[in-house]
């Protein structure tokens, strides 16, 4: 399975892109692509219990079985307003 | 155009044209006593560093998700009022407005206290982030994780806008 990894702030910046594509297992969850990506960028490994993360647009747990296509965000702390 | 009730994206932000947008109402004509408003500047220092100016950027669609969450979560506290929410991204000088809210009611005291509500929740749970250029480096500013299910930063939100 394929899916789309989107990137912002300074997840995006450790990553130098703001969107890549990952091939993932079947079952994998959103925490299992969380651990290949820190595997990828040990940097971000301190995001761990601060990320918020989101499939296609909307909020979602670290526990959500993706499936072929999803659109999965990390989303750093935020610091809007 | 039709200004929309709730936005993100790189163009000006515009109170007068938000004020208009919750004062029209089709349903109840006269019917409103009051819109608070709120507009969130570019500061020119930030715990004692001198700021240049501000990058904003946003995960626009889940943003827009966040507000209409925001805005379903005020129709349950206050439903008599109409809530307009745009938020700016890109590059804002010192001065110039990143976020602006308006929320008309029938009662002063809803209209502030969603408007409260409205600034408190973007803060906590909207994908947005700034960027802060300031004398001698830029860093991302990192606040709360954006959790819309957390209770605690809900209730924080209450007591802020005093529900």
């Amino acid at each position: 399975m394929r899916v789309t990894l989107k990137l912002f702030a300074r997840l995006r910046d450790i990553a130098g892109t703001p969107e890549m594509t990952r091939d993932i297992e079947a079952g994998a969850t959103v925490r299992t692509l969380w651990q290949q990506f820190a595997a990828e960028f040990p940097e971000v490994a301190s995001y761990e219990r601060s990320i918020s993360t989101a499939v296609n647009a909307d909020y979602a747990r670290m526990d959500r079985v993706l499936t072929d296509g999803d659109e999965v965000a990390f989303l750093p702390p935020v610091s809007g307003g | 155009m039709k200004t929309p009730l709730l936005a993100i994206g790189s163009a000006p932000l515009a109170l007068d044209a938000l004020i208009a947008a919750v004062a029209d109402r089709a349903d109840a004509t006269g019917s409103d006593g009051a819109v608070a408003t709120f507009l969130g500047l570019v500061r020119n220092h930030n715990v004692g560093r001198r700021v240049h100016h501000l990058e904003y950027e946003a995960y626009d669609p889940l943003a827009l998700r966040a507000f209409e969450r925001i805005n379903a979560e005020i129709q349950v506290r206050w439903p008599d009022v109409r809530l307009a929410l745009h938020h700016r991204t890109g590059k804002i000088e010192i001065g110039g407005a990143s976020v602006a809210i308006a929320a008309a009611s029938p009662h002063r005291g809803h209209a502030f206290s969603a408007c409260r509500y409205a600034i408190e929740r973007v803060k906590q749970i909207a994908p947005v982030w700034k960027r802060e250029f300031f004398d001698g480096g830029d860093v991302w500013i990192e606040g709360a994780t954006a959790d819309p299910d957390d209770e605690q930063a809900l209730a924080e939100a209450e007591r802020l806008a005093c529900v």
